[in-house]
């Protein structure tokens, strides 16, 4: 099972323009891992939205979900 | 103004079905207030303006610098150091002189936020930092006042609309229910920081004008519980879904005292490190020698370092090319001095008490302005 990811904004530094993992359960579990590849991730602001919609709460992944990891702006 | 020129100077959207005389005249009696008249303010104020929103507030205590014009096309280069919103005030009064523009020349405060965000129906944010933003939302959400939200770094922008419900039945998400808390100093970048192209704000600035427009007259589909985002160098948008959080309504002050009392700028600052140096500091430790200087900004980003003996190692690369020094005091800096902190963070885990490990404040920016008075 492959998870793509779409990483936005200064995260892109960290962990380039996407990534895909595979076997990975839920949104949980992709965080322990994404913070375990990119140790960088874990000090950074981000939230993670599954299938174009955020998730506020642990997410079961699924075939060919697409997740993106969204950091918050400042800038005006 | 007479009728017939009024409808002269509107009759390209008043002709749109959806529109009508029926859309001018909400518009003619909307009062929106613009926070920030910068990047994302300036193209904000102008289409809203020029559209005929009937009242307009500009809360903005900066003065027009030169390195804002290159994004900030409403002004010129005789504005500068005049203040923002009375400058904007006037050029979009010559603009549309049949609007009123109120210019507030203060910073937005909780001492003055709720008052003045009492005279208007919507708020819009353009401002340039986390302590304003989260203040703006939490003012929204006491006042029930929909929240129009761009932002911008580097690239990309964001879109919004907060604390709006388009049926009684919807729920009204809120900036907190995206990112419940402010991140800290070190956890993000600011525009200063992070650099941005002129027509990316001008891009996202338009599209909160429009979202204004949509939510004054009804029409379309606003961006209310979604977030949209736009990534200028790939073209590419995205539309996410938001939902409300249950903690959310525990972050915001739940009345007018408490917000009173919120402290935010506490609540976004990183305090003040120990492990900072001021530049004068800094040029007595390269004087004195045994000291390695690290400039941790990405390849490529300017100004170019020369002045003192330096090594580049990128903050992304940093903790795996550390066998690279050997002095027993090290000074990391970066364009501002926010990267070099964390950078001093992640070569404390690994050299523990053995070095002396410092941050330039301010970073090279602040060290060439102060070098340039000497």
């Amino acid at each position: 099972m492959t998870v793509n990811i779409i990483i936005f904004g200064r995260l892109t530094d960290i962990a380039g323009n996407s990534l895909a993992l595979e076997n990975i359960a839920d949104t949980n579990s992709l965080v322990k891992e994404l913070h375990i590849l990119y140790p960088a991730l874990a000090d950074a602001k981000y939230v993670i939205a599954v299938d174009k919609k955020v998730a506020n709460e642990n997410t079961t992944l699924t075939e060919n979900s697409i997740v993106a990891l969204l950091p918050p702006f400042s800038g005006g | 103004m007479d009728k017939k020129k009024l409808y002269e100077r509107y009759q390209r959207q008043i002709i749109l079905p959806e529109f009508g005389e029926e859309g001018q005249q909400k518009l003619l009696q909307a009062k929106v207030l613009v926070i920030g008249a910068g990047g994302l303010g300036c193209p904000v104020l102008q289409y809203l303006a020029a559209a005929g929103i009937g009242t307009i507030g500009i809360v903005d205590d900066d003065e027009v610098a030169l390195n804002n014009l290159h994004r900030q096309v409403l002004y010129s280069v005789n504005d500068i150091g005049l203040s923002k919103s009375e400058r904007a005030a006037q050029i979009l009064g010559q603009l549309n002189p049949g609007i009123q523009i109120i210019p507030y020349s203060e910073r937005l405060t909780v001492q003055n936020a709720l008052i003045l965000f009492e005279e208007f129906d919507i708020i819009i944010d353009g401002t340039d930092n986390f302590s304003t933003r989260y203040m703006i939302n939490d003012a929204c959400v006491l006042m029930n006042k929909p929240l129009v939200y761009g932002a911008i770094s580097r690239f990309e922008g964001q879109v919004s609309v907060f604390n709006f419900k388009r049926n009684e039945n919807d729920e009204a998400v809120n900036y907190r229910d995206l990112f419940p808390n402010p991140p800290k100093e070190d956890e993000v970048l600011n525009c200063e920081e992070a650099g941005v192209l002129g027509p990316l704000a001008g891009i996202i600035g338009a599209m909160m004008a429009n979202e204004t427009i949509k939510l004054i007259t009804g029409i379309g589909e606003p961006l209310s519980n979604q977030l949209l985002t736009y990534n200028s160098l790939k073209n590419q948008f995205y539309q996410f879904a938001l939902s409300a959080r249950k903690e959310t309504s525990s972050l915001i002050p739940e009345n007018e005292v408490a917000f009173l009392q919120t402290d935010y700028e506490w609540l976004c600052s990183s305090e003040r490190k120990e492990s900072e140096i001021d530049p004068d500091v800094f040029t007595g430790l390269i004087a004195k020698g045994n000291v390695d200087v690290i400039d941790v900004r990405e390849p490529g980003e300017m100004p170019a370092v020369d002045d003192f003996s330096n090594f580049k190692i990128p903050l992304t690369k940093l903790s795996e090319n550390t066998s690279l020094i050997k002095s027993e005091t090290i000074v990391a800096f970066c364009q501002s001095g926010q990267r070099s902190l964390q950078a001093v963070k992640i070569l404390s885990s690994i050299f523990g008490e053995d070095k002396k490990i410092y941050s330039l404040r301010g970073g090279i920016v602040e060290w060439k302005k102060l070098k340039q008075t000497i």
